[in-house]
């Protein structure tokens, strides 16, 4: 026999050496673009709340009439880029023709209250007399954004305190003006929100009982009455806000910003005051995890472009959780039927083939459909019967928690049944025998024996239904989610979950700060930040699951089959 | 002999066996002209008809294929699960037709108990294997559960191996432990009859020979069909031997006369090992 030589080309070829290759290659990318993606989102996301240090210096422009006009000014520096020099003359800037290519650089000013922009770029090599005084104090405000200056003095009630250390002075006080905040927000968020219900159930009783029709003039003035109560408990109430809104205006703050300007802010606009060029690595990490705090704990503030994010993160997961209680019963019931109990013909395949295809049905169907259906029709209906007193202002016929959360259920129920059937295949049928030739129904194999064990499965359907329902957004829009809902949907005004609520959710806060923000420059690293969280929000949930689903899985191990 | 010549007369006529001859045998299951089809073509089983005594091993042996495993699952209607499959013909067990639309046939498996090739404790712990039929039967008291636990552990020659570990996941049993588990699981609700389709087949020869002791045991209670490939085990521990070809009953005798004097070719070839 001859045999035939092989070249080593061939026997690399035969030994299937490329092919292991190829496929290491495809993991390698995969795992490589999922780091990608992670690191790109943290950089940009967490570098945000880092307290830069703060640059002076002296900016001069060439003009077109030889007229240089210096300034001052005081930023940070965010980013630095090359272009090109014709382009930026096109755009009407007179600069030197004999660079081809130009630096400049992104400035954060803040200062909006005093006319400039936030962010502008400038041409380093017009700087001069560049430096980072460390008395540059950066405030973050309620209102108009970051603040840069020189603080000159405090002032309480007008008139100018002489204290040694105005800065010390000054973090003292916001203290105490930090207190009066949280003092006022627990007053608006418990006592005004419990009179405010407590009116809006009166008028509707009174509306309820003349829909009834036995208003009789009794009751008219009881209700008055009792109305009148809440009204003098109104009063008191706002009297006490009102002394500690007086209370908050007491201190101002002389500072002196860019060029000179003289500004003066009152303490309760501050939100934070630090002195970045002062400060070590040690404080800065202590002001960089502060703002992390307080991204992730507190509400939005200037059209979702300051300020946390915690409604966005409780939205997201109360509704997750409810989809949760929705589909899991649900899938799991329909795939028992589907498997264990529907004749396997032609009907069953057919249905089978229906769900399958309903989970590649795009998302906004379904939340056109959770419109039509759910809000306008199930929730109008609802009105109609219960809530006929609050109409025409729609309770439950209008987006809300509970029809976003029924909606998602409805995306992700084809794949809680495909999960859930599959784990019910991978029963050994001797199990199955088992039991019924023990005495037992089908009914009782079903509950004892089948169920545990494809409980897995089950948990594996619930995964995959979060993973997908928690990065939804554009059903979304459609059925309950909006721009800003400071008021969560969990809170200890009975009945404590309002299913009804229009709430914030993750995604649509990515869209919203991202594409809707009058002030882009300040919202992109949120945009990165809020996306990094939500990839966080989601694997959180889906490790919870994972880590039920193995338990279960120990528990429960099959026989090898 | 006057009974092989009645049995091989009978036979010849297609029409089973009987051994009433003998007067201490009280027939516990009747066959008659039992029918099986798979998807309406495939004719299983083909006229079976014999009567199974009371309180004795009976063995069916044959080679695969030949309709053994199908004969015994329709003692405890097991092959209702499978569809497509037609049945005529009567089995009756105790004089009642197990195939009557009055059945209850949750009932006829408890009183049928069954034990399959391959050893199918569920994943549950040993004790709750093994309450698992009396508990579906809505016995709540934990003192009888205990009893009767230990007393089919024992009956099954696995208690003293178990008896210390009853709360462990019974999977982490051994083969012959799991089936032995699978026997108590199936005494604890008290059957008449217990079917055991190939119960060693896939065990190791010490696990063997366990489960062939405690079939030795058991007859004393049950009556037991047991179907099995190996015809060394079939002259072990039977009583009465059946020989199943090609869905046909071929031969129906005391396993002695089956083994040693076998009336038919057919079932010497068999036995003997030219034919199967």
């Amino acid at each position: 026999m001859k045999k035939q030589k092989l070249s080593k080309f061939q026997i690399w070829l035969r030994d299937g050496t490329p092919w292991i290759w190829f496929n290491a290659g495809a993991v390698t990318i995969s795992v490589l673009m999922l780091f990608g993606l992670l690191v790109i989102l943290g950089v940009n996301g967490l570098s945000h709340f880092w307290p830069r240090d703060v640059m002076r210096a002296v900016y001069t422009l060439p003009t077109a009439d030889g007229i240089e006009e210096p300034v001052e000014i005081i930023g940070e520096i965010i980013s630095s880029e090359e272009t090109e020099s014709a382009r930026l003359q096109g755009s009407g800037l007179l600069l030197n023709a004999d660079q081809e290519i130009l630096q400049r650089q992104l400035i954060r000013f803040g200062n909006r209250d005093l006319g400039s922009a936030d962010f502008g770029w400038i041409f380093p090599q017009y700087l001069s007399e560049q430096s980072w005084p460390e008395d540059i104090t950066v405030l973050e405000r309620r209102e108009w954004s970051d603040f840069y200056g020189r603080l000159q003095s405090l002032q309480e009630n007008g008139q100018t305190l002489a204290v040694a250390d105005p800065f010390e002075e000054l973090q003292r006080r916001l203290q105490r003006t930090e207190a009066i905040h949280a003092e006022i927000n627990a007053i608006e968020d418990g006592e005004i929100a419990r009179i405010n219900w407590s009116m809006e159930q009166l008028r509707l009783g009174e509306r309820r009982l003349q829909l009834e029709g036995n208003n009789s003039a009794e009751i008219i003035s009881t209700i008055r009455a009792e109305r009148q109560t809440l009204l003098l408990e109104f009063e008191a109430v706002q009297s006490q806000l009102n002394a500690l809104y007086r209370d908050l205006e007491r201190d101002t703050a002389q500072f002196e910003a860019a060029n000179g300007v003289a500004v003066t802010i009152f303490l309760a606009d501050i939100v934070r005051a630090y002195r970045p060029n002062a400060m070590g690595v040690v404080a800065k990490l202590g002001v960089y995890f502060e703002k992390l705090a307080e991204f992730l704990t507190t509400e939005p503030r200037e059209a979702n472009t300051e300020g946390g994010i915690f409604p966005a993160i409780f939205g997201t997961v109360v509704m997750v959780l409810l989809m949760s209680v929705f589909v899991t019963p649900f899938g799991v019931v329909a795939a028992i039927y589907l498997r264990e109990y529907a004749h396997q013909g032609f009907l069953t395949r057919l249905i089978r083939i229906a769900v399958n295809n309903l989970a590649g049905v795009p998302s906004i169907v379904y939340g056109v459909f959770g419109l039509g259906f759910f809000i306008y029709f199930v929730g109008g209906e609802i009105d109609q019967a219960f809530y006929p007193e609050a109409l025409p202002a729609p309770t439950f016929g209008t987006p809300g928690l509970l029809w976003a959360s029924l909606t998602l259920a409805l995306l992700t129920v084809p794949v809680v049944i495909v999960a859930t059937e599959e784990g019910l295949a991978r029963i050994p049928r001797s199990l199955r025998e088992g039991s019924l030739a023990l005495g037992a129904t089908k009914f009782e194999t079903i509950v004892q024996v089948i169920f545990p064990m494809a409980s897995p499965a089950m948990m594996t359907g619930l995964i995959l239904a979060v993973a997908r329902a928690a990065g939804e957004v554009a059903p979304l829009m459609l059925v309950g989610v909006v721009k800003l809902a400071p008021a969560l949907p969990v809170n200890g005004i009975y009945p404590y979950v309002h299913l009804d609520q229009k709430f914030m959710h993750l995604g649509y806060h990515i869209y919203d700060v991202g594409f809707q923000s009058p002030n882009i420059e300040a919202a992109r690293p949120l945009v990165f930040a809020t996306a990094l969280l939500l990839v966080i929000v989601i694997a959180t949930l889906n490790f919870a699951a994972a880590a039920l689903r193995n338990r279960l899985r120990e528990k429960y191990k099959t026989l090898d089959v | 002999m006057n009974a092989d010549e009645e049995l091989a007369a009978a036979s010849q006529q297609e029409q089973g066996a009987s051994l009433s001859d003998d007067d201490s045998l009280e027939t516990c299951i009747e066959i008659k002209d039992l029918n099986l089809y798979y998807a309406r073509d495939v004719h299983a089983l083909k006229n079976i008809t014999l009567d199974i005594p009371r309180n004795k091993v009976t063995a069916f042996i044959g080679p695969s294929g030949c309709g053994k495993s199908s004969l015994l699952r329709c003692f405890n209607r097991m092959n209702d699960l499978i569809d497509d499959c037609q049945i005529d013909g009567k089995i009756r067990i105790d004089g009642e037709n197990i195939y009557a639309k009055r059945i209850d046939v949750a009932n006829l498996r408890r009183r049928v108990g069954m034990v399959f090739q391959k050893p199918n404790p569920f994943p549950k712990s040993i004790y709750d294997n093994v309450a698992y039929g009396l508990r579906i039967q809505g016995m709540k008291s934990r003192r009888v559960l205990d009893e009767i636990v230990e007393n089919s552990l024992r009956a099954a020659a696995l208690w003293d191996e178990v008896k210390d570990r009853l709360d462990r996941n019974a999977l982490e049993l051994s083969g012959g432990q799991q089936q032995r588990l699978v026997i108590a699981r199936t005494i604890a609700v008290e059957p008449e009859v217990l079917l055991l389709d190939e119960p060693a087949s896939a065990l190791d020869p010490i696990s063997t020979l366990k489960i062939e002791e405690l079939i030795n045991e058991l007859r004393r209670k049950y009556t037991i069909l047991i179907v099995t490939h190996n015809m060394q085990q079939a002259a072990r521990v039977s009583d009465y031997a059946a020989f199943m070809d090609m869905g046909s009953l071929i031969e129906y005798d005391s396993t002695d006369t089956l083994f040693t004097n076998p009336s038919k070719r057919k079932t010497e070839d068999y036995i003997t090992g030219r034919y199967g």
